[in-house]
């Protein structure tokens, strides 16, 4: 993993160069200088260090870099750096307002949509989007939900026009809501509600479980014949479904497997053994129980919300909050989430209460910003401070996990995004009420 | 069924240790003494001591301050590196309920009451508790109009029903505005009939109409004994009626309201309302547009009970903001935040940190927010919410300023007795860990005797010489 990234780098720290002159004249010049940078690359924190920001990339990060002519100086003084945040699960620009269906395009019907793609559906304009990137979040992943295979998550930068402009990866991977043999025990125990929801027999899950996973089975293998008719015959008529499926199949695709509950991990991964996919298990409440096996056969977690009630009347009262320690002990890759449109600028304090409860400070830190790029795959271009990748960085007058720090400036792919949202203009206007 | 059994047996055996371990008796000192040395006491009502200590007599706070030392015989809890505050008072809760908050079959419900269905094996209780909440006010839904009577309980982990009430506190009861009690049963495709009302007009209509009632029954009790006092013989007594007799309570001022509501517009509704009626409001709870009329809310003195940043979950929750409290402090709105959740009452205190970063509340302002505020909105202000001789002692302990994202309670004590201790809960797991596994190797050992054909026993006799019911 590491190799590749310092070869990429390279090239695009190439690309600054080259065009760092032209940039300087467009105005498109920051430095942020004397700062404390948090860099969560090779170069570690540094205590005084200033960063140069040229045409959208980092063009230089470290205690003597040359700031170019021209350049709109930030005194940092004071200020930390930090990579801007990215929250690996969300449906943000899906939803606006949870408890109204105009404005959710999150879940569509059928329980087999591998060919649609979040990225049709978001809202660009969505009032979540400023609110979340003002606490320092500069990315998101937008992920449909519903039914057995939702489709396809889209990795959206904070900030744009159009979502053209916002997208990362217009396709970061297949949400597949593995079939469970627990949801319907959880449901029961989960949230400390008593009864709820209703009895199954276990032999009646176990079928339903069967039945599933033989559809899913039976899917991917006819998207394998498809793929070899298409190749075969290229007259052979085009399935939308199986043709979504066929970078999955190959392994070029990420999985997003959702499974919770050990049992429910373990047949994940042999599913995805079995089908040679390429697997990120999203979810993960006992992921901690099945530490060996991911380390093992290599699968990240992108973890649900930590900031959440045991599922279990005689778990541990803090067993979600411990969760990452146990996570990072195991030598899991994981990232930490919070995934409601509304909450997704609360990230930060998922990373800080998984520090409360056992989790290194800098492991905390990279579990909501190196781990999701790695894990999504474009840590080549975000996820740290390194010279030639995209600039989202956030400026802050403090530890970047503590609830009262402030952000001071963003910047997101090099602009510098104005800190104003829906509720800092309310707040204006009432406060002025007379 | 075995292994139904088996986790009912781990679950009976899991709260029995922890009821075994916070035995209140064994955690308290003989003489009724503790002493908190040497921490960093947030008192709330005047300020922090860097460097003091807390001396308990009998459940109460009996001195507190830098100089405070260790009477013979009394515990002492080291509190040095670490910081105590006040117990955390949750203004809006609903564990602790068994069976529903929400009798949503009718309209005005101030018939029914919390007090009727406190659950004390609930597991949030001990979980809320963990988190620092000593007091929490149980309330009925929001499904009516007028709802039910509410309970402030104190998280009294291991005691009964009643031991968790918080005894002597105002009672209380729950209305509702808006979204909720206009569509909990909207007409259309649903298997309940619709209900009035169904518009906000509506919701008015219900509450106004429900006080003219109560006017009138108060009136005829009021005839009934003037007409008894004066000796007249025929004088019937009017029918009792438990709904009007709460909101007759309400209007002589005796049953705080605590009102759910979003918009600006509906809360001031109720004001209106309220002011005709010549009740006040104790609190607004949610009012996530307060800070559009704090100055309205104010006035009329009515206390403000919010989220610290949820929002957009539903259309009164669009215009929310974080900066709610914030602004409502400033115009003079007495302000607390609340859970109504479970989960969310165990980081309370760092829900309050927002209200600093949102709008630039003080550090007091913010710890008050869950402690102090809260208490007079309920009315218990001279028991509990902060540190001062002569109250409760409520306290949580820290091991970093409770401000802090990675502030994690160490200890909570309630009546002066530790009913939660992080080191005492590591020690249990470890116990329940072993007794889980004792639990297993017996199951599995009586599965491989019950498998083996040589060992099957015939049926017990008591059950061969009962007839079998006719029917079933």
């Amino acid at each position: 993993m590491k190799k590749p990234i310092t070869l990429v780098n390279w090239a695009f720290a190439l690309t600054a160069l080259a065009l760092a002159g032209r940039a300087a004249a467009e105005n498109h010049v920051y430095a942020i200088r004397d700062a404390k940078v948090h860099t969560l690359g090779s170069s570690g924190t540094l205590p005084r260090a200033t960063v140069v920001v040229v045409d959208g990339k980092i063009a230089g990060v470290g205690e003597g870099v040359k700031i170019p002519a021209g350049a709109q100086i930030i005194n940092g003084q004071g200020l930390e750096v930090y990579p801007g945040m990215i929250n690996a699960w969300s449906n943000l620009g899906l939803t606006e307002i949870t408890s109204v269906p105009a404005t959710n395009d999150a879940a569509e019907l059928g329980d087999y949509n591998p060919h649609l793609l979040a990225f049709t559906a978001i809202h660009p304009a969505s009032e979540h989007i400023p609110v979340t990137r003002v606490n320092g979040i500069t990315a998101s992943l937008s992920a449909p939900s519903g039914g057995i295979i939702a489709g396809q998550a889209t990795l959206l930068h904070l900030d744009g026009w159009t979502v053209d402009e916002m997208a990362l990866l217009k396709s970061a991977g297949l949400v597949l809501d593995f079939p469970s043999l627990d949801a319907a025990q959880r449901s029961r125990a989960g949230g400390g509600g008593r009864g709820g929801a209703q009895r199954r027999s276990f032999a009646d899950i176990k079928r339903n479980y069967e039945k599933r996973v033989k559809e899913l089975s039976d899917l991917l293998e006819a998207a394998r014949h498809y793929d070899k008719a298409r190749g075969a015959n290229p007259g052979t008529e085009r399935d939308r479904k199986l043709e979504a499926l066929v970078p999955v199949i190959k392994g070029e695709l990420p999985v997003f497997l959702q499974a919770d509950s050990e049992r429910d991990i373990k047949n994940a991964v042999d599913f995805a053994r079995k089908e040679k996919l390429k697997v990120v298990i999203q979810g993960g409440r006992e992921a901690n129980k099945t530490g060996e096996l991911l380390k093992r056969e290599n699968i990240p977690v992108i973890l649900g919300s930590i900031v959440a009630l045991p599922d279990r009347e005689d778990d541990p009262y803090d067993a979600r909050f411990t969760l990452p320690r146990d996570l990072a002990r195991a030598g899991i890759k994981f990232a930490l989430t919070s995934s409601s449109s509304s909450e997704v600028r609360n990230l930060p304090y998922e990373a800080g209460f998984a520090e409360a409860y056992g989790l290194s400070h800098e492991d905390a830190l990279k579990a909501v910003t190196l781990n999701p790029a790695e894990i999504l795959g474009v840590a080549a271009k975000v996820g740290s401070i390194e010279t030639g990748k995209i600039a989202d960085l956030v400026v802050t007058d403090g530890d970047l996990l503590e609830i009262r720090t402030q952000v001071k400036h963003l910047f997101i792919a090099g602009k510098n995004v104005s800190l104003e949202t829906k509720h800092t203009r309310l707040y204006e206007k009432y406060l002025n009420r007379p | 069924m075995k292994r139904n059994v088996l986790t009912a047996a781990l679950i009976i055996i899991a709260c029995a240790s922890y009821l075994l371990a916070f035995d209140p008796q064994s955690a308290a000192s003989s003489a009724g003494l503790t002493l908190i040395k040497d921490a960093t006491i947030l008192t709330v009502s005047h300020g922090t001591i860097p460097k003091g200590s807390i001396l308990i007599r009998d459940g109460k706070i009996a001195e507190v301050g830098p100089e405070v030392k260790a009477p013979a015989g009394a515990t002492v809890i080291d509190g040095s590196g670490q910081y105590v505050m006040p117990g955390i008072i949750d203004c809006h809760s609903h564990i602790a309920t068994a069976g529903g908050v929400n009798e949503g079959s009718l309209a005005v419900t101030a018939m029914v009451g919390v007090e009727d269905v406190i659950d004390s094996t609930d597991i949030n209780i001990y979980r809320d508790l963990a988190g620092g909440v000593t007091s929490s006010n149980i309330l009925h839904g929001s499904a009516n109009p007028i709802g039910g009577r509410n309970q402030l309980i104190k998280l009294r982990w291991g005691k009964d029903a009643r031991g968790l009430i918080f005894e002597g506190a105002q009672p209380g009861i729950k209305f509702a505005l808006g979204e909720n009690p206009k569509r909990s049963r909207s007409a259309g495709p649903s298997t309940t009939p619709a209900r009035y009302p169904q518009t906000r007009m509506g919701v008015e209509d219900v509450i106004r109409e429900a006080f003219i009632e109560a006017r009138t029954y108060m009136q005829r009790w009021d005839d009934y004994k003037k007409r008894a006092a004066g000796g007249e013989r025929t004088a019937i007594p009017p029918r009792r009626d438990l709904k009007l007799e709460a909101l007759a309570e309400v209007l002589r001022g005796e049953r705080l309201v605590h009102s759910h509501g979003y918009r600006a517009d509906e809360i001031l509704m109720l004001i209106r309302l309220a002011d005709e009626f010549g009740f006040k409001i104790a609190t607004f709870q949610h009012v996530l547009e307060g800070y559009k009329i704090a100055r309205e809310i104010a006035a009329h003195g009515a206390g403000a009970s919010t989220f610290s940043d949820w929002w957009a979950y539903k259309v009164e929750a669009y215009d929310a903001i974080p900066h709610n409290a914030a602004i409502m402090t400033r115009k003079g709105v007495l302000v607390s935040i609340n859970s109504d959740s479970a989960e969310e009452a165990r980081h309370l205190n760092q829900e309050a940190a927002k209200c600093m970063k949102y709008g630039g509340l003080s550090e007091q302002e913010a710890l008050a927010l869950v402690t102090l505020n809260p208490a007079k909105q309920l009315r218990v202000d001279r028991r509990v919410g902060s540190i001062d001789p002569g109250k409760d002692a409520d306290l949580v302990i820290y091991n970093r300023h409770p401000l802090s994202v990675y502030a994690v309670a160490q200890k909570v004590l309630i009546d002066g007795q530790v009913y939660f201790d992080v080191k005492k809960d590591l020690e249990l797991r470890q116990f329940m860990e072993k007794e889980r596994n004792e639990l297993k190797e017996k199951d599995r050992k009586n599965q491989d005797r019950e498998r083996r054909p040589d060992s099957r026993r015939g049926p017990p006799t008591d059950v061969t010489a009962t007839a079998a019911p006719p029917e079933q």
